[in-house]
């Protein structure tokens, strides 16, 4: 049986993997210069921990130890599998470079190693698609099957996308560095875009019993901030503030059971003020630059929301407006959406339906959950009961995530009650 | 590591060139030429013919078959070379993108596989 103190010990090791095994695999790269190497060192890392801790009691500094060991694992594992070649010497080489690199705490001052992990795993070397699936894998550490939902692609693809992008890492030797300065604005975009994803992915969790997935979030905006502090570029601010402002009301978008609550029927009081006001202040000074794009728009447009006192006295023409130029700067079937929403809320939501209608008649959205719903939810108001219960229904069938298929159901209920 | 750089371009635009045009590519591949000698890049490097000067070849069944013309009818032909001696991916994407033809045409960058020698 175990002790208390092992089970002490144990929740601990869980408790420190969840917040720095990321940060662990990121300078396990670094050190020994392999991704694959890297995650089975930091798997046996960890493995070591449970065995050892529970005697020798929890180091003063974990992720150092972890680290440590880590490599001394890895060395290890190439001696055990009789490649003791030039590359073991090198990594357990005093003198390399890799090796030499400080292992202690880097919060003040050198750069998180995750930055350079994000960097390499959005190298324009490889395709779009294995960008984002590898920084989800690698750096937030999701699950081939979590990134697979992300996606909406089979899980075997994500896993053959992430493999193959490992590969060429290592065959082409893209290197596992921030870039210089010059090239850095060139490589933001797809950085921004897929931290961007990882924050959805942690905003409105793919699929699973609850609603989101804090811890997620947070590592988005932390890699928004680390970005934003090594280069402070318009739409890496107005990444943030859309970031912090869709935050903000996370305590407002569900009851305590877990069931949504829409933005117009959320409690305000309960939205984080100090989130807003970082918020805000940041898309201020990301417009004020006038080199801002369409995070900085979306930003805005969650801006107009979090000032409104309610959702009739929301400034819908604004809104309206801001969605006209991010139609502009980056047009998408979702932001058309999205803008079809807030006509219904200016002109009325016949209005907003006639918009919706057209992009589904396209064969655009037909099978987005928010396409459905945002129907249902008009043709609701507009009384056109039997309709609106179809559409809540058809919707309820393109989501795997149980509170939004239980918002859904209680919907149709309601209805059918009139 | 080693890559070689694949040059890729339209090789009609430099039949159709003026030559006071084509004097100054020339005189651009001399300078980059000299130019990543110097920052100890260079391996070695040449241009070539244009594709009609181009034979393929293929055995099967043991019989040789050659025909005219490159292996595939595409926009943009291979027009010359660079192997390149570079740190990693990064280092030879900054040496591939001062080739004066990735202004015109495209770079294909690729690794050199090395096998061992033992």
């Amino acid at each position: 049986m175990e002790s208390v103190a092992t089970t002490a010990v144990r929740e601990r090791v869980d408790e420190i993997y969840r917040s720095e095994s990321r940060r662990v695999l990121a300078t396990l790269i670094r050190l020994l210069g392999d991704f694959d190497l890297a995650e089975e060192a930091l798997h046996d890392a960890f493995m070591a921990a449970l065995e050892r801790w529970p005697n020798d009691g929890i180091p003063g500094n974990p992720r150092a130890w972890l680290v440590s060991t880590g490599r001394f694992k890895a060395i290890d594992r190439m001696r055990r599998r009789a490649s003791f070649d030039a590359a073991v010497s090198r990594i357990a080489s005093e003198d390399a470079p890799s090796a030499a690199a400080p292992v202690e705490p880097d919060d003040d001052g050198v750069p998180d190693d995750r930055l350079r992990l994000l960097f390499t795993c959005c190298h324009p070397a490889l395709s779009p698609d294995a960008q984002i699936a590898l920084t989800l894998r690698e750096v937030c550490g999701l699950t081939t099957e979590e990134v697979a939902r992300a996606f909406l692609t089979p899980a075997p693809t994500i896993a053959q996308r992430i493999v193959r992008a490992k590969s060429k890492i290592r065959d082409a030797r893209i290197p596992y560095e921030i870039p210089a300065r010059a090239d850095l604005p060139a490589r933001l975009d797809s950085v921004l875009h897929v931290t961007y994803l990882v924050f959805n992915e942690g905003y409105l969790a793919s699929s699973g019993d609850t609603l989101t997935r804090p811890d997620l979030s947070c590592e988005a905006m932390r890699l928004a901030r680390l970005i934003l502090e090594l280069l402070p570029d318009p739409e890496a601010m107005g990444l943030l503030a859309l970031m912090l402002l869709h935050e903000s009301r996370r305590a407002a978008r569900a009851t305590p059971d877990d069931e949504v609550i829409l933005l117009e029927d959320q409690d305000r009081s309960l939205w984080n003020r100090e989130q807003i006001a970082e918020g805000v202040a940041l898309v201020e000074k990301a417009l004020s630059s006038r080199r801002f794009g369409p995070y900085s728009l979306q930003a805005a447009i969650a801006a107009v929301h979090a000032e409104a006192p309610n959702a009739a006295r929301t400034d819908w023409r604004q809104i309206v407006g801001l969605y006209d130029v991010l139609l502009r700067v980056d047009p998408s079937p979702v932001v058309e959406l999205n803008r079809a929403a807030a006509v219904a809320m200016r002109d009325g939501p016949a209005a907003g339906l006639a918009l919706i209608d057209a992009i589904l008649s396209r064969g655009d959205l037909t099978t987005y959950l928010h396409a459905h719903s945002a129907r249902a939810d008009l043709l609701r108001r507009l009384g056109r009961v039997g309709e609106s219960i179809a559409a809540y229904e058809h919707a309820a069938t393109l989501t795997t995530l149980e509170p939004e298929r239980r918002f859904l159901a209680r919907r149709v209920s309601e209805l059918r009650a009139g | 590591m080693r890559y070689l750089c694949l040059i890729y371009e339209n090789e009609k635009n430099w039949a159709t060139m003026p030559k006071e045009q084509s004097d100054a590519v020339m005189a651009e591949y001399g300078a980059y030429t000299q130019g990543i000698k110097d920052s100890g890049h260079y391996i070695g490097g040449e241009a070539l013919q244009p594709t009609p000067a181009a034979t393929t070849l293929r055995v099967r069944n043991g019989k040789v078959s050659a025909t005219d013309g490159p292996f595939a009818e595409t926009k943009e032909q291979l027009g010359g070379y660079y192997l390149i001696n570079a740190k990693d991916l990064n280092d030879a994407i900054q040496v591939a993108s001062k080739i004066p033809s990735a202004k015109y045409g495209s770079i294909e960058v690729r690794p050199i596989m090395e096998f061992n020698e033992a």
